[in-house]
């Protein structure tokens, strides 16, 4: 034989086919391993909650735990919402209307995640320079919207999904 | 490694050694070729052995009774502290364990960064150290987790969040840590199970990097290359093993220190408070051994930019052998390089004290600093001083210096003059 010409004999296909069946089954095996490192049935059932807001008095918000991370409840002032309305939206890091982050028609209500977007601690209410919150991890600056002003918070808190009933 | 062939003096011993050759292998341990100007900056990698031991024994007994629960385990911690007998004992020997061994590490790695012991041919036994250091910090991180107080949760919300930094796939692999949306109890199990497994791993390559250490025999304080066995070396066994045990029982001595007069001085007294995933504490801090790294993680302003700048400071360290361009080991003969290696101890420990200082103001602008300087170092300050710095005269041998009274620099520089 000739080296020039490479013949695809038996022995070659014999073996390719071998690694590729053995690297379908080593995955097979592999990823069962990984994916039992995500969140479980049980963690999966803790998706939703429920919570009484009618106590609540405006200028004031309550926490409440979903999914083992807090969620803000915030009944603002008309005042509170003014102020939220009235940023200049070149002024935010992450630019996002105030209206984009409540519910229409109920504006007095800010419900969103109480996680600072850097690295995940619970920033402080009624402080920092905007009138909102402080994450006293790294200084991260929040307004009355929940909006990222200064720090190293890349976005603004998250709004979860929510809904209003009864 | 042919050191002399060694041969069993019984016939037992002869037929098992022929079989297993477990005793030439603690023939080449005692006899093994040291050189004999070793100082005592040398006796960390038994005083870091000694370490690793202890925090696998006394992590062993801690398991024994420790529950890996979100709702047990902080209570479980000072059940042990409180009831069971010794408890406080073994788990103040743990904690500061912990401590202890990255205080040595950390003269062990600056050692090797003064007499270039990561130089050729020891590139390997210098990124198996480093890969040794990688798994102490995320062993330490582990564990600092589980008593499950309110640092160790924080600390580890905050370093899982690191992750989260990593474009598109950042959150999966956050909640994919976690076991959950948060750091909750999955988190803790998987957390204690990684804990256990770890030292084991720090083993091996600790085996590793002894291994590869032996191939070229020990760097020494004038960095040159020695015959082995020669005039220029002596056994381990007993005058490095004598060394060693003087210079361990130092250690211990300050070890017990601060386990009994003062166990909780490197420790935050926030992680006497149960975990409560609804509030921050005003001031989280890493623990001692990690600030440096953490100050510059919050020296830049952008959250990729920091969690990537902090890794890059530890992966730096990989290719050291290659960014340092001169052929001189010892910083002994560098009097550039020398005065270089001081700044860069002085630039990490001012980073590990603005690393525990609020992010702002003086300590944000030192950060910075510190930071940039960090890095300059490495990429810059190596490999141009490592061109253009004329090093002093080398001496021919390490009997040279020592028998004519010393290791001094100048000495050795003299003594060359003659030659």
């Amino acid at each position: 034989m000739s080296k020039e010409e490479k013949k695809v004999n038996r022995r070659d296909f014999l073996f390719t086919a071998s690694y590729t069946i053995g690297a379908v089954g080593v995955g097979a095996v592999i990823w069962p391993m990984i994916d039992q490192m995500n969140p479980d049935k049980a963690q999966q059932a803790l998706a939703t909650t429920e919570v009484d807001i009618s106590q609540v008095e405006p200028g004031k918000s309550i926490t409440v735990l979903w999914r083992g991370k807090p969620i803000f409840v915030k009944r603002r002032t008309p005042g509170e919402i003014q102020e939220a309305r009235a940023v200049n939206l070149d002024d935010l890091p992450d630019p996002q209307n105030d209206e984009e982050r409540v519910k229409e028609g109920k504006d007095e209500w800010l419900v969103m995640l109480g996680v600072c977007t850097h690295l995940g601690c619970v920033p402080l209410k009624d402080k920092g320079d905007y009138n909102g919150w402080f994450c006293p991890c790294h200084g991260s600056h929040y307004d009355v919207s929940g909006r990222v002003r200064k720090g190293p918070a890349p976005t603004n808190m998250e709004i979860p999904k929510f809904e209003f009933f009864r | 490694m042919s050191d002399q062939e060694y041969i069993p003096k019984s016939k037992a011993a002869k037929w098992f050694n022929d079989r297993l050759p477990l005793l030439t292998l603690g023939a080449h341990l005692t006899d093994y070729p040291t050189p004999k100007n070793l100082n005592y900056w040398w006796t960390f990698g038994g005083i870091l052995t000694f370490c690793l031991i202890t925090q696998i024994v006394t992590g062993i007994v801690l398991a024994m009774h420790y529950v890996a629960h979100a709702d047990l385990a902080f209570g479980s911690v000072e059940h042990i502290m409180r009831n069971v007998n010794y408890g406080w004992l073994i788990r103040y020997i743990h904690s500061n364990g912990a401590s202890m061994f990255f205080l040595a590490v950390y003269i062990h790695i600056f050692r090797s960064l003064f007499y270039g012991s990561y130089k050729s041919p020891r590139e390997i036994i210098w990124i198996l150290g480093l890969m040794i250091y990688l798994l102490m910090m995320a062993a330490a991180f582990l564990g600092y987790v589980l008593p499950w107080g309110q640092m160790s949760f924080w600390g580890a919300t905050v370093i899982t969040n690191l992750f989260s930094a990593i474009p598109l796939v950042g959150e999966s692999i956050t909640t994919w840590l976690w076991g959950a949306y948060s750091v909750d109890n999955p988190t803790l199990n998987r957390f204690f199970s990684l804990h256990y497994l770890f030292p084991f791993l720090i083993l091996g390559l600790v085996v590793l990097h002894i291994w590869a250490l032996h191939i070229p025999g020990n760097n020494n304080p004038v960095g040159i290359d020695i015959k082995k066995p020669s005039k220029d070396t002596v056994p381990f066994h007993p005058y490095i093993t004598i060394k060693d045990a003087f210079a361990l029982l130092v250690f211990m001595i300050i070890f017990a220190g601060f386990v009994f007069f003062t166990p909780n001085v490197l420790g935050h007294s926030d992680n006497y408070i149960p975990a409560n995933p609804l509030v921050t504490p005003a001031h989280i801090v890493p623990e001692w051994y990690l600030l440096p790294f953490y100050a510059i993680l919050r020296s830049v302003p952008d959250k990729l930019g920091g969690v990537i700048l902090m890794f890059s400071a530890i992966f730096i360290l990989f290719i050291l052998p290659w960014l340092d361009t001169s052929k001189v080991r010892s910083a002994v003969f560098r009097p550039i390089y020398r005065q270089f290696f001081w700044i860069l101890v002085i630039d990490v420990l001012m980073l590990g004290y603005v690393g525990a200082m609020p992010a702002e103001g003086v300590y944000l602008v030192l950060a910075r600093v510190g930071t940039i300087y960090y890095f300059l170092h490495f990429i810059v300050v190596l490999p141009v001083v490592g061109l253009l710095e004329k090093t002093d005269p080398i001496p021919m041998s390490i009997s040279e210096p020592v028998m004519t009274g010393g290791a001094e620099p100048s000495l050795a520089r003299k003594l060359n003059e003659k030659v």
